[in-house]
């Protein structure tokens, strides 16, 4: 059958591609090779728009065991043990279909963890609506929140930490990033390589059904309305074979019988069989007649294009396979060799004794286009920084304006969320969510890691470069604060229509601010995922590259946490508030201005700022911990009084505002600003450490009583703020 | 007797493990991993149905888990008097076996709650719980989606007239009251044990409040009571 120009159109390959997929097998391509052309080529799979400008981050440092081209980063954190950890979006299937669509996005990052060999301890999210009078948007939140709970809850691996925030860039194209983290040991970590030309090719775990096909295509692409005709595009979740095939792997990466391993994930079977035999320059043999089914009468086109979930490719050295047979049967899965590893570096594909597609791996990997797309900074940048201060009123009532801050959408409490996730099985969470950063134990160890998940995307979308920066300096922020030493970043680029010369530059500059960041503070991105194509009818979402880090905290009795802690403990701020008041959470709650020149970053004084509270925290002397962010000095310090366990507990703030104005002054949203707790007598100790880094630092008031007094500012009863934040949620 | 726990694994399962680290780890006792399609106890001194979700909770919570090979031996182990806990979905493949009363329904706020929350101690003449005052205060985490006690009137009066509520919700002062009650169980019911008191039922997890640095020793008392009676 000769392929139409319909045909090369519906799987989204560009004519120039077509004529390169001619040069590649020197011969037309049939139906099915110019399916698995347009998943292996989709932007989804192959990095295309993105490469040029991915390379720009760096991804090395001492303790990087992997850095990013396998199926997660993994690092060592001593005592011979390693953490394995990425994340990745699945924003598309779950506006889609919320619930589905959240849950496979959790059981796809779950896989790439324990194909590693890792156990995966840990789950975060990254979650971004529209606006919460926006039609669509409770149903998306209920159904995402419901699809990750169902999920991470049945398979038993605690949802400990994220973030959640609304606004109108999102009405057309909800963000839903999942990030999962694992512990290896570090000599037993596996790889997804095809090795040893003759090895066997085993197909473990689920079925293949007919969901899912296309779903990396469907990815590459904008919605235009009507996108949730595409429901049959995404795959259906079951958390109960997961956890199945995920005991059933531990217990074989307890052998040495397999020589690699690879999820099946976006675009199936296909994807891993390429991306293994491609890592290691071979080829690789697969009759599709083996592949366990759900569904008769299914085309080779899609049982190689089949999204089911639940499925994982092994290379098992020759003779191990009745043993590894053996072990995912103990399990009640399917376990069956459908093809054998070859060195002719080609992936061909029979069914039965006919072959049906037979391509070069390198022409699917390698080959695939690269597009340095055209930039162009966007002409909104000019517009939208221009503020005019003198024409925003500042507020009479600072009690009211902190009030409807605590209670704001993207300010208030998330327990309503988090309660739903089963955030301490396993035993090992030591700081509980709705904090900056989860922390959990090491048994075995004094050791504990801190984990969180942040970016700011206003700030990305006034200034990509600051607020790439910031992304990644708050987020390290969020892990010091808690005690740990940064060690390792993981990130998902969320973007729009990288065809857009605008969007493909708010991408460049996102990155060039990340990457100075990294540099800086000495974390490495060691695996991550790209998501353009997020945008509707023209409107794309906010630039949001979304920062997962990783830190490591050497004792995990020295930790410390948001909520003040006793009585009569000295508040003390660090870093420096400057009258930066653009972008901020204020302006937008309280005048409706998404505008204004976002706050400044200054690396050197980030940098000052996070050894000194390390210092500090390590030295004992910290009793509560917390950075400014959303909502400034005044949020910050109301957060610190209501979000113990213990109940709320007031303070008496004086701040020094040299002239600025007052809501710059509560809420501006100045980085590098961390206010901490300590008893009186080690004041002292902690400023000497603060002038040795360099850092300003201030004591700025009192814990105690049971009202929050920020001088001459706000006076109110600590108990009114607590239900103000506590009840936002379900008031949305 | 001795002191070896047997900890059942049935497919799906999830907090097998946080009891056998407890077992093994904080108390420095024998523990042992029993895969459900195995059909002999004998060794084992105590038997725990851990957490998770048996089967995935399709069908309904624990209702497939009852007919698990193992399920057969366990029946016979608690007929014998062997002292059997069930935890979280334990409990719930206990009620679905009939080795307890009632049925655990989904809760009523219709969501999973996974939080810390108080309970009472409602009998302490159990060997699960012999080290706890009558009265005191627990802080043990729940976290289900169907932790939701019913059971009809004459059930729930032969209960309370038994003494077979071990463990009801509360608010911090030690109140069971309609606030303080997560899931909508009858009379607060958090935990219940069988008219011979050698199997306890309990939504909140013990395993989970065994280590200060996890936020709560209180749930140590169930362990180390039924340690004592061992």
């Amino acid at each position: 059958m000769s392929i139409s120009k319909d045909i090369i159109d519906e799987h989204g390959i560009t004519e120039a591609e077509y004529l390169e997929i001619l040069k590649h097998l020197g011969r037309e391509p049939n139906l099915l090779e110019i399916g698995i052309f347009s998943v292996m080529w989709s932007e989804h799979c192959s990095y295309k728009s993105s490469r040029p400008h991915l390379k720009r981050l760096p991804t090395e440092g001492p303790h990087v065991l992997q850095g990013p081209g396998e199926n997660a980063g993994v690092i060592d954190i001593g005592d011979g043990l390693a953490l394995v950890f990425k994340v990745e979006s699945h924003n598309h299937p779950s506006y889609i279909e919320p619930y589905q669509g959240a849950a496979t996005g959790v059981g796809g990052i779950l896989r790439d963890i324990f194909t590693m060999g890792a156990r995966p301890v840990a789950l975060l999210n990254s979650l971004r609506f529209g606006t919460v009078d926006h039609p669509r948007t409770h149903g998306l939140v209920d159904g995402v929140v419901a699809g990750i709970a169902g999920y991470g809850n049945c398979i038993g691996v605690p949802t400990v930490g994220g973030e959640v925030y609304f606004h109108e860039s999102y009405n057309g194209n909800c963000l839903v990033n999942a990030m999962a983290v694992g512990v290896v040991k570090r000599d037993r970590i596996f790889r997804g390589r095809a090795e040893g030309v003759g090895n066997p090719v085993m197909y473990v775990g689920s079925k293949t059904g007919r969901d899912g096909i296309h779903g990396a295509t469907m990815a590459s692409d904008v919605f235009g309305e009507g996108g949730e005709e595409r429901r049959p595009t995404v795959q259906v979740g079951d958390p109960f074979t997961e956890k199945l095939l995920l005991e059933a792997c531990l217990e074989v990466f307890r052998t040495d019988y397999i020589t690699g391993i690879q999820d099946m994930g976006a675009a199936g079977l296909t994807s891993s069989s390429v991306e293994m035999a491609g890592r290691v320059g071979n080829g690789i043999d697969i009759d599709v007649a083996l592949v366990p089914r759900r569904e008769e009468g299914m085309a080779p086109y899609e049982v190689m294009l089949s999204e089911s979930q639940e499925r994982m490719l092994l290379v098992v050295k020759k003779g191990c396979e009745e043993d590894v047979g053996g072990i995912f049967r103990k399990w009640d899965l399917d376990a069956v060799v459908i093809g054998e590893v070859t060195g002719d570096g080609l992936f061909r594909i029979r069914e039965g004794d006919g072959i049906v597609a037979e391509i070069p791996v390198r022409a699917l990997t390698d080959g695939a286009p690269v597009y340095d797309r055209p930039l162009e900074r966007p002409a909104y940048l000019d517009e939208v920084r221009r503020l005019d201060m003198a024409v925003v009123e500042e507020p009479a009532d600072f009690n009211g304006v902190l009030l409807e801050l605590l209670a704001s959408p993207n300010i208030c409490s998330r327990e309503w969320i988090y309660s739903q996730y089963d955030h301490m099985v396993r035993t090992d969470t030591v700081v509980l969510p709705g904090y900056g950063a989860a922390v959990l134990r090491i048994k075995g160890t004094n050791k504990a890691f801190a984990m969180t998940i942040d970016c700011n995307s206003r700030y990305c979308y006034i200034d990509p470069r600051t607020g790439g920066a910031i992304a990644v300096a708050e987020a390290a922020r969020n892990l010091v604060v808690a005690g740990a030493r940064p060690l390792a970043v993981t990130d998902c680029l969320n973007f729009g229509n990288p065809e857009r010369p605008e969007i493909m530059w708010q991408f460049k500059e996102c990155l060039a601010g990340m990457g100075e960041a990294c540099r800086e503070l000495s974390v490495p991105v060691v695996s991550g995922n790209v998501s353009l194509y997020n945008e509707t009818s023209g409107t794309a979402i906010y630039p949001t590259p979304t920062v997962g880090m990783v830190g490591l905290i050497d004792d995990v009795m020295l930790i410390a946490t948001q909520p003040f802690k006793a009585e009569g403990d000295v508040i003390v701020l660090i870093g420096e508030t400057r009258d930066e008041i653009g972008g901020s959470e204020y302006l937008k709650v309280i005048h409706g201005l998404d505008r204004g020149v976002c706050p400044s970053l200054d690396l050197s004084l980030e940098k000052g700022i996070q050894s000194a509270c390390l210092r500090a925290i390590g030295a004992g002397i910290v009793r509560s911990a917390h950075d400014c962010s959303e909502g400034g000095l005044a949020v910050a310090v109301a957060e610190s009084c209501i979000s113990g366990d213990q109940g709320a507990i007031g303070a008496t703030v004086k701040v020094d505002g040299r002239g600025m104005r007052c809501d710059s002054l509560l809420f501006g949203e100045s980085q590098s600003r961390v206010i901490l707790t300590m008893g009186e007598e080690d004041v002292v100790r902690f400023r000497d450490i603060c002038s040795e880094e360099g850092v300003p630092v201030a004591t700025i008031g009192r814990v105690g009583g049971d009202r929050l007094v920020v001088d001459g500012f706000i006076d109110l009863p600590v108990s009114r703020l607590e239900e103000a934040w506590k009840d936002g949620f379900s008031l949305i | 007797m001795g002191d070896k726990f047997g900890i059942i694994v049935f497919p799906g399962s999830n907090c097998d493990h946080d009891c056998y680290h407890v077992v093994k780890h904080v108390f420095g006792r024998r523990a042992g991993y029993v895969w459900h399609k195995e059909t002999d106890l004998s060794g084992y001194d105590c038997i725990i149905l851990p957490g998770g979700f048996s089967y995935g909770d399709y069908l309904r919570t624990g209702a497939i888990a009852r007919f698990s090979p193992v399920m057969g031996e366990v029946m016979d182990f608690a007929e014998r008097g062997g002292p059997v806990i069930g935890i979280c979905n334990g409990f719930q493949i206990l009620t679905e076996s009939g080795l307890l009363p009632g049925v655990l329904m989904r809760n009523r706020g219709l969501k999973f709650v996974c939080r810390q929350v108080y309970t009472r101690v409602e009998n302490n003449r159990t060997v699960f719980t012999a080290n706890y005052m009558r009265g005191q205060l627990l802080k043990i985490p729940i976290a289900h989606a169907d932790g939701n006690y019913f059971a009809d009137d004459d059930t729930l009066k032969s209960l309370e007239d038994n003494g077979q509520i071990v463990l009801r919700y509360t608010d911090s002062e030690g109140n069971a009251t309609e606030e303080a009650n997560p899931n909508g169980s009858l009379h607060n019911i958090a935990a219940i044990i069988n008219r011979g008191g050698n199997v306890l039922g309990t939504m909140p997890h013990p395993e989970r409040g065994c280590e200060s640095v996890i936020g709560s020793e209180d749930g140590r008392g169930i362990f180390e009571s039924v340690l004592e009676a061992m």
